[in-house]
């Protein structure tokens, strides 16, 4: 199975509702401003939001004309090529620790799938050959800390807890100590979904990113914010509050299996500059894919069976 | 909560409220920050042009009325027009004639079943009954245990049967356990789902088939964007669903899932959650809500005498 195989296929079903319809549209019309408006349209409609759809469409008109376009059916591949324009600085990789373990933490709303994520993230580097550690530091939600555990089982990897309302900061403090102790290569944290308006949360999110900063130099070398492939709008909010409060550096959009198009991505790397690092797929282990641009702009854009 | 929709909308319109006159180009113009900020909510494309295009021709074809400007007549049909996507007034569980009533709880994973399924509970014994919880749900890590937790937390039973039964058996056995136990409530949890997984929709509908639901509830997060049309018409479709829950609106949500489900499924919003703790749910009040997202409080009570 090549690299976005899976891909490509979590995302027909949403291609299928996407652009399916736009190629049946476009076909045998011509490019013209009653086109362009059926395009912004469409793009609202797969949550890419009002100003990132009049950029993305301004860039197919440019791209029309520059390659002196006339066909509607040319209107996927220009589309695609604006998207990838859009993505252009985004860097999947994962900042890696020069000396000692790398500490990884996670962040965002309730319900994304934050735990999910690090279940698959510790079976992955665990393929890869890596000693991992888990942070159960989520102790707020009923059996948080079981549903890590069953994750944790699944892969074979420890994971250090604590019990039902004990201090987060205190968990990660452990599991520092614990992967210096069992030398180990990665430490992927869990923290309880909060919603970004609420002040009191976010400012306990704050108090654990300096734990963090302080019993390891250099960590955390990544602060992942997961977002909900289906959400609006609101993920907008979400990055900006949660860039404040514990200074994101990727995220990984979830959910990506059902019809949600995960548009409000395009706006938050272009509003934001954070890079999207993951694409989750489903509920399994191996449903969690490096995300690719063009992988994402093709798939999204391209009838399934022009999908090479 | 809806914050910015109510902001950009109260923008959008407080131009016209001082009008004497309107002209067509000053509906035209208000019209179309009326889409951008009903887009900017999430509002399912569709649904903004429908209602855009009913105001619009309301708001010209509008019969003079002396007690309003044409400003106020205008912000008076957004209102109503308001109220209505969301579906008029508010609506109660259905109690079942012969005890015990069957709620069932469905949606897209991490919606907020579980949780809802809790406060529900604790609702329940406000209005002094027994509700008995079951879990449906054999596919989450540890989903049995976090109702568990939240049953123990409340002191409402849950009936369940680990995670190597059919979930239709599973909830067979629940309801015979009520009437064992004399629970006149039982609350089925079940699974989180994708609306396009078919062999888990299917187990949906033998669930109901099997325990016919008085209530049979789709729990949908208010964060969600355009797809909330196509979860709330695949739902409603596979399903006879009976009403809506909408979760995290304590969030500073868009909203626009508040106004598309409703007309998407025909379905009532019964309830909303307002955060994390059990207690957090409320009867959905479309009107209330109408009146805050357009925040005219003053506008709003001179339309209502008129
Ligand atoms: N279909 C699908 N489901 C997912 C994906 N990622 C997570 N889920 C499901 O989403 C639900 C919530 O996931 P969690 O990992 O518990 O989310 P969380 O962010 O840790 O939630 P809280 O800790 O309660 O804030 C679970 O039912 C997961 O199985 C995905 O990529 N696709
Ligand atoms: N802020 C807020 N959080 C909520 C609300 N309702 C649920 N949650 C949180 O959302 C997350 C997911 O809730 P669950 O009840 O586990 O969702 P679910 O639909 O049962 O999830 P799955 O079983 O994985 O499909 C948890 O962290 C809950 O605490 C709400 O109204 N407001
Ligand atoms: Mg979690
Ligand atoms: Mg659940």
């Amino acid at each position: 199975m090549g690299l976005f195989d899976k891909f490509k296929r979590g995302l027909a079903k949403s291609r299928d509702a996407l652009f399916g319809r736009l190629t049946g549209l476009f076909h045998g019309r011509k490019l013209d401003e009653a086109l362009y408006e059926e395009l912004e349209e469409v793009l609202l409609a797969a949550d890419v939001g009002f100003e990132t759809a009049m950029w993305l469409v301004e860039r197919v008109r440019r791209l029309a004309r520059e390659q002196k376009a006339t066909d509607g059916s040319e209107l996927p591949g220009l589309l695609q090529q604006a998207m990838e324009e859009a993505l252009e600085d985004n860097d999947p990789s994962m900042k890696v620790a020069e000396t000692g373990p790398s500490l990884y933490l996670f962040v965002g709303v309730n319900g994304v799938g934050k735990t999910t994520s690090i279940g698959k993230l510790a079976h992955h580097f665990k393929a890869e050959g890596k000693k991992v550690l888990v942070a159960a530091g989520d102790t707020f939600r009923a059996a948080a800390i079981e549903q890590l555990m069953e994750w944790g089982n699944r892969s074979g990897v420890d994971v250090i807890r604590h019990t039902q309302g004990a201090d987060p900061a205190a968990v990660i403090y452990d599991a520092i100590a614990a992967a210096r102790a069992r030398s180990a290569d990665v430490i992927l944290c869990d923290t309880a979904g909060r919603l970004h308006n609420k002040a009191n949360l976010m400012a306990e999110l704050a108090k654990i990113h300096k734990v963090v900063e302080r019993e390891l130099p250099g960590a955390p070398h990544e602060v992942l914010l997961v977002v909900d492939g289906t959400t609006g709008q609101n993920a907008l909010l979400q990055a900006k509050s949660f860039l404040e409060v514990a200074n994101v550096t990727g995220m990984i959009v979830t959910k990506l299996d059902g019809t949600a198009k995960g548009g409000v991505l395009l706006p938050i790397v272009r509003e934001f500059h954070i890079p999207v690092k993951w694409v989750g797929l489903g509920e399994q282990m191996d449903d969690l894919e490096p995300f690719s641009p063009k992988a994402f702009a093709e798939a999204i854009c391209q009838a399934p069976e022009s999908a090479s | 909560m809806l914050e910015g929709l109510s902001n950009n909308l109260q923008k959008a319109l407080s131009k016209l409220k001082s009008k004497g006159k309107l002209t067509e180009s000053d509906v035209q113009e208000a019209m179309r920050e009326v889409r951008l900020a009903l887009l900017a909510a999430d509002v399912n494309v569709r649904i903004v042009k429908q209602f855009v295009d009913k105001v619009r021709e309301r708001a010209i074809g509008q019969d003079v009325q002396k007690s309003l400007t044409p400003g106020q007549q205008v912000v008076k049909i957004v209102h109503e027009e308001l109220t209505e996507l969301m579906g008029g007034s508010e609506e109660r569980l259905r109690m079942a004639a012969k005890p015990p009533t069957v709620v069932m709880l469905v949606g897209l994973q991490g919606a907020g079943k579980t949780t809802a399924a809790a406060k529900l509970a604790l609702s329940f014994v406000k209005h002094q009954h027994r509700p008995l919880m079951v879990a449906a749900d054999i596919y989450r890590p540890a989903a049995i245990h976090q109702l568990e937790v939240l049953g123990g937390q409340i002191n409402v039973p849950v009936f369940q049967m680990g995670t190597d039964v059919d979930p239709v058996t599973i909830a067979t056995s629940g309801i015979e356990e009520a009437r064992k136990q004399g629970a006149d409530v039982v609350i089925i949890d079940t699974a989180g789902r994708l609306h396009v997984d078919a062999p888990l929709m299917e187990e949906l509908a033998r669930i109901h088939q099997a325990v016919p639901a008085d209530e049979l509830l789709l729990v949908i997060d208010a964060m969600t964007g355009q797809d909330a049309v196509h979860v709330a018409e695949s739902f409603s479709q596979a399903l006879p669903v009976t009403g809506v829950i909408l979760t995290k609106l304590d969030g500073d949500t868009r909203g626009g899932a508040a106004l598309t489900v409703r007309a998407v499924t025909g379905r009532p919003i019964k309830f909303v959650g307002l955060g994390e703790k059990i207690e957090a749910l409320e009867v959905f009040h479309p009107d209330r809500l109408a009146s805050r997202i357009l925040g005219m409080g003053d506008v709003l009570s001179l339309i209502e005498r008129a």
